[in-house]
């Protein structure tokens, strides 16, 4: 063995060995704080993961990644107190924060506070000593509230011993633990925003933090399962007096609305009629919105922005940006090959490309349960079939003035159905027919001289401009699919223009244009963000999802 | 006698009222076309329904044994049979009166008898039934045991369905009060067909069998070192109890795991210092005693908590740093507060009712805290208002509280530190000796051994406790039946004369009496018959008194002696009794009665030759006294002894490897040098 060499080799691998273990220790601790906080936006209100080199005192030094903390002052007198505090303070959103230091060594008195303090406090002073700080001292067990005389409050602790520190952010209160026991309050009405601090006071004193790195000592997380159970009973038991029978009606509405508003009118009607309400739209009116609704979502734009203009005369006339949102929308289903007109003109048939992806959201997304899946994956023969299937147990008698326009339809979505092309090319423009593509060239003049049009009529619009740069880049690509572009292709952005589209309308009925109930989950998740933000540490155990299984 | 003259009138009143609707639902339970009876029971289910005064009219007019024998028959539809076991469950709902009759008519049998069918429906509300009857305080436990086949077939109903598992584990749980009954249900397989429902998918049948566990391994370390072997679904039982111990489960169920750990560690199936006991058992008790809990979960958190660590000064050493639970205990005597009486009478009575209990509780665990460490007791008598509160508690009229206030009490007279302060201060000693004059056995033990500590020499208790009269009382408490009694009693006469003036000594041996002082040196208790030597020497100490005990009571003493040491006692007795025989010989006058004792010279002597050196010692030390030189008649005694052979035993002993002895002898030859 040639010495040098293979010194060297043997250093290199020790250095990737501890580059290893590092990231094994900050994959570890990525998760137990993810496990811990679920609650906690870090974008917005990182977690302390270490002591700050840049917030302590002189006297104070760190190592092993701002982890192990030691004194090198004199340690003469109170006077050469040291501490330092961690890299950022303890956010709300925690509701119950914890985090345990670990005694290396006592040094020459003991002199050690574990605890707290709001940001500017004097870093030459041990936790507890000042205001905004709380500490719980070594050498006498005592706890300081922001006062330097102490309480008795817990036992002594030295060298091995593991102190914990935890806040509850709900009740705004502190407990020590020590080994793993529970020490009981400490200190009460904390202010918002702590830092954890540690100070230290006498040579050789040295100390380890733990902010999740390693498992804790006590069972925070068993503290954290009742206080989790505390808030949600809090919840159930929220008292509603002798509005009980208000709540369930309001519920009820807020149901049969949601039903509503996104036009599942067979549902919507056997609702109301069970618990006994009054539908505030007429049915032909929500059947005529889930049908734009489904064209829109099957990419058929052309159909969509005709049958809107027959059913509801001047609402595109009045709102120019919608009809140019939709226009662009039927551009970019020229180039997908599923806008009808182009379809009509020897194209693919919509098949696999229109088959919609059930989407996992909520809310935003009546599309997977309204375009009841194979109606568009099967042929389009079949879509008027699944209309009425869809609409199933409401007798056109009974559908209290069902619109004429309706049939009329039925016999336009047929239309170019007949002579559907059999071979399928996959992801040809405009569905690989030359008619096709020319049509769709023609249809973008026309959209550019709308566009011209709309910003003399009423100036620029830097959205509409973005719009129609995003629609027409698509035709700079050969494989528009795969190019950086391409995502307008993808039939889930057909979502928002059906939303944008399905509240215009209602808009023009007087009706709101998101469901109350999408409104009120909208409402309770930025309560709770608006608690997070106050400091309301509640906010960790009433996670919206929970309640939305 | 009062509340018989009110009910009376009331009850005629509502009889007249009521009767004739509750007598046409027993009358048609004797309708001959049985289609009727069944709906007659049916419709009388639906009439008893929450209605107390329905249930009592037809008990007393006479349904119980009527359905009863509808059950029984054979004839009977299952149905009607069915229907009948459902209607006694109802009326079993109602009051203890209810039960009582029930249980009168032998429903107990009936039912037992009717598990024997097949069919799970009637099986189950048979045994809904028999668990309202048996849960029932009224009810004597005893019946569940009498036939011998009844355990064996509960057991074997446990796999049909959830209800039944309910309401075995549910009576099982209940009539589990002995260790007989423990050990009965034991031998029947109880572990083994009971674990499984502890992940059963049902709370009810979860907690009922945890229950079960509990009341099973209490004080058993059968069953406590069968449990710890027990795997549920791959995991140790001691691991399901901890994760019923999660903060997020019931209260109840958090409490009852714990007890079932507590019981399997104080049988000695658990380590002390196992991880399951220290961060998962213990904290959880501490828990239990917070104010947020309910009264009775307070009561009985402490209590457990106390039980589980008695034995154990690590466990009280945590605890008592666990969550401020010797503040916290404080809270347990501001029942009922001043709050609650203003308030709501409701709060107030149910208050009143858990007083006693909470404060026993506080006690008991205070009493276990304190029980080894110095440092604790110190915390608990500085905690606010506490001597105070003992002080109360062993004058009050609650046995259960003066008994817990005296434990109490009892463990913190531990401390030397204590008796010389708090104990003085707060003239523990009058209630405890006013507890003295009139109480039932176990608090006269714990009493008499508190005031065995305060009559220690050091305790400023002593000399106002003498004054009192205690003398007396302490010689009654040597005559006892209970050998706790007598050596307590003895105890204290014997810490009550060390080095204690002439007069002191002079009142213990009047009021003892010297038959009962010798009766109790034969006495069938070892410790009784240590703490009387014990106390013999402490009477004789000092020249003038040895002389003068020995003037008046020397032939006795010298009888006593003699007794033992020819008889079978242990090392410790003898040498106690060699003791007492050195300090007679350093007495002026006291000396001749051994010295003209040849008898007892002899035996002297052959102690010093005897194999155990705490014997040698003894007698030498006898020895060196008789010899002493500056004392008249020195000289004679000196001879006397060498002639009997005691110089050569001495010069002997100069050569024994033990450093005392060795010294003690040359020490004695010494006298013959000079």
């Amino acid at each position: 063995m040639s010495g040098p060499s293979s010194g060297c080799g043997f250093l290199m691998s020790v250095v990737v060995h501890g580059d290893l273990a590092l990231n094994e220790q900050e994959k570890e601790l990525n998760q137990r704080l993810k496990r811990l906080y679920p609650a906690v936006n870090e974008q917005e209100t990182p977690l302390p993961r270490s002591w700050s080199p840049k917030d302590k005192f002189s006297y104070i030094g760190l190592s092993q990644n701002n982890l192990r903390v030691h004194y090198k002052g004199h340690g003469k007198t109170p006077k050469d107190a040291a501490s330092v505090r961690a890299t950022h303070p303890i956010p709300a959103a925690c509701g119950v924060y914890y985090f345990e230091v670990k005694i290396i060594s006592k040094g020459r008195d003991g002199y050690m506070g574990i605890g707290l303090s709001a940001q500017g406090v004097n870093m030459n002073r041990l936790p507890g000593w000042d205001k905004h700080s709380y500490g719980y001292h070594g050498d006498d067990g005592h706890s300081f509230c922001s006062s330097g005389t102490g309480q008795p409050y817990g036992p002594t602790f030295t060298t091995g011993d593991v102190i914990g520190c935890c806040v509850n952010l709900i009740n705004n209160t502190c407990f020590y633990t020590k080994n793993g026991h529970s020490l009981g309050i400490a200190f009460t009405d904390l202010p918002p925003n702590l830092y954890p601090t540690v100070g230290l006071q006498t040579p050789g004193e040295v100390v380890d933090a733990n902010f999740g790195q390693h498992p804790f000592v006590f069972d925070i997380e068993d503290y954290m399962r009742e206080w989790r159970t505390k808030i949600q009973a809090q919840i159930d038991r929220f008292p509603i007096g002798e509005r009980e029978g208000e709540w369930q009606a309001m519920i009820q509405k807020m149901v049969a609305s949601y039903l509503v508003h996104h036009s599942y009118c067979a549902t919507a009607e056997a609702f109301a009629k069970s618990t006994d309400q009054a539908v505030h739209e007429e049915l032909a009116s929500i059947k005529n919105r889930q049908k734009i609704q489904k064209l829109v979502l099957s990419g058929r734009m052309g159909e969509a922005i005709e049958t809107t203009q027959q059913l509801y005369p001047s609402l595109l006339e009045r709102n120019q940006d919608l009809l140019f949102m939709l226009k662009v929308r039927q551009f970019i289903e020229m180039v997908n090959g599923t806008d009808s007109e182009v379809r009509c003109l020897g194209g693919r048939s919509p098949k696999s490309q229109d088959c919609y992806p059930g989407s996992p959201r909520l809310f935003n997304s009546p599309v997977h349960k309204a375009s009841s899946s194979q109606t568009y994956q099967t042929g389009t023969a079949e879509v008027e079939m699944e209309l009425d299937h869809f609409s199933n147990g409401v007798s056109e008698s009974s559908s209290n003035g069902f619109l004429n326009g309706s049939s009329t339809h039925g016999i336009d979505l047929e239309e170019c159905d007949g002579d559907m092309g059999e071979i399928i090319i996959w992801r040809q423009l405009c569905g690989g027919s030359q008619a096709a593509i020319e049509r769709m060239i023609q249809f973008g003049r026309e959209l550019q001289s709308m566009s011209e049009h709309l910003r003399r009529e009423r100036g620029k619009n830097s959205a509409n401009k973005k719009m129609l740069k995003d629609a027409f880049s698509l035709l700079a690509y050969s494989d528009p699919w795969s190019s950086p572009v391409g995502y307008q292709l993808d039939s889930i952005q057909r979502e928002p223009v059906c939303s944008t589209l399905n509240s215009a309308i209602l808009e023009t009925h007087n009706l709101p244009k998101q469901p109350p109930l999408a409104l009120s989950v909208g409402q309770a998740a930025q309560c709770l963000s608006l608690m997070a933000r106050t400091g309301s540490g509640s906010c960790a155990f009433a996670s919206v999802d929970d309640y939305l299984h | 006698m009062m509340a018989c003259l009110l009910e009376a009138p009331l009850r005629i009143s509502v009889l007249s009222e009521v009767t004739a609707t509750s007598r046409h639902y027993v009358d048609r339970l004797f309708d001959p076309d049985p289609q009727n009876v069944l709906q007659g029971v049916i419709d009388m289910k639906n009439a008893v329904i929450g209605n107390n005064r329905q249930k009592a009219n037809l008990i007393v007019l006479g349904a119980v044994p009527r359905l009863l024998y509808l059950l029984q028959q054979s004839s009977s539809s299952l149905e009607l049979r069915t229907e009948c076991a459902v209607v006694l469950g109802s009326l079993a709902m109602g009051t203890e009166n209810n039960i009582k009759s029930l249980v009168d008519c032998h429903i107990i049998p009936a039912l037992l008898q009717g598990l024997l069918c097949s069919d799970l429906i009637f099986i189950e509300a048979c045994l809904r039934c028999l668990r309202t009857v048996f849960i029932s305080p009224v009810t004597p436990v005893q019946l569940l045991y009498t036939d011998p086949t009844v355990i064996p077939h509960l057991m074997s109903l446990l796999s049909r369905s959830q209800h039944t598992q309910e309401y075995i584990t549910q009576i099982f749980a209940h009539c589990c009060k002995t260790p007989e009954h423990q050990t009965v249900l034991f031998n029947h397989g109880a572990i083994q067909n009971i674990a499984p429902l502890l992940i059963s998918p049902s709370f009810k049948v979860r907690m009922q069998a945890l229950k079960c566990f509990s009341v099973l391994a209490y004080e058993n370390a059968q069953v406590s070192m069968t449990l710890v072997n027990v795997l549920v679904d791959g995991e140790q039982l001691s691991q399901v109890f901890v994760r019923m111990m999660q903060r997020d489960k019931p209260i109840e169920m958090q409490l009852t795991a714990a007890k079932c750990l507590t019981y399997m560690c104080r049988a000695g199936a658990i380590r002390t210092d196992d991880n399951c006991i220290v961060l998962k058992t213990l904290p959880c008790l501490v828990r239990m005693c917070s104010k947020e809990r309910l009264l009775e979960e307070r009561v009985e958190g402490a209590e457990t908590l106390a039980y589980l660590m008695e034995p154990d000064i690590e466990l009280q050493r945590i605890a008592s740093v666990t969550d401020h639970l010797v503040s916290m205990l404080a809270d347990y005597f501001k029942y009922p507060s001043s709050v609650s009486a203003i308030t709501d009478i409701k709060r107030l009575d149910h208050d009143l009712k858990h007083a006693h209990e909470l404060r026993q509780a506080a006690f008991k665990l205070y009493a276990s805290l304190g029980s080894n460490d110095e440092d604790i007791r110190k915390k608990i008598t500085e905690t606010e208002n506490m001597m105070d509160r003992i002080v109360s508690g062993l004058s009050e009229s609650s046995i259960k509280v003066r008994l817990a206030a005296v434990r109490c009490l009892h463990s913190l007279s531990r401390s030397v530190q204590q008796l010389r302060t708090s104990f003085h201060d707060h003239a523990v000693w009058k209630p405890l000796m006013k507890l003295l004059q009139n109480a039932p056995d176990e608090v006269l033990v714990m009493a008499s051994s508190t005031l065995c500590n305060l009559l220690l020499e050091f305790s400023p208790s002593k000399e106002p406790i003498l004054e009192s009269g205690v003398i007396e009382l302490l010689c009654s408490l040597t005559q006892s039946d209970s050998p706790a009694l007598r050596v307590n009693g003895i105890w204290a006469l014997m810490n009550m004369a060390f080095q204690a003036d002439q007069k002191v000594k002079v009142e213990i041996v009047r009021a003892l009496g010297t038959e009962q002082l010798f009766r109790l040196l034969s006495d069938p208790d070892t410790n009784v018959l240590m703490k009387t030597l014990g106390l013999l020497r402490n009477l004789l100490s000092t020249r003038p008194h040895i002389d003068q005990v020995m003037s008046s009571h020397g032939k006795q003493i010298m009888q006593a002696v003699t007794l033992i040491l020819e008889g079978e006692h242990s090392i410790e007795v003898k040498e106690q009794t060699l003791c007492i025989l050195a300090n007679i010989a350093d007495g002026n006058t006291a000396k001749e009665l051994i010295m003209t004792n040849d008898d007892m010279l002899q035996k002297i002597k052959y102690y010093m030759g005897h194999s155990n050196v705490k014997l040698q010692l003894a007698a030498t030390f006898c020895i060196s006294n008789l010899i002493w030189n500056e004392e008249d008649g020195s000289q004679e005694r000196q001879d006397k002894l060498r002639d009997m052979g005691f110089v050569d035993i001495l010069h002997k002993l100069t050569q024994a490897s033990d450093p005392n002895l060795c010294d003690r002898a040359k020490t004695a030859m010494q006298q013959y040098l000079a």
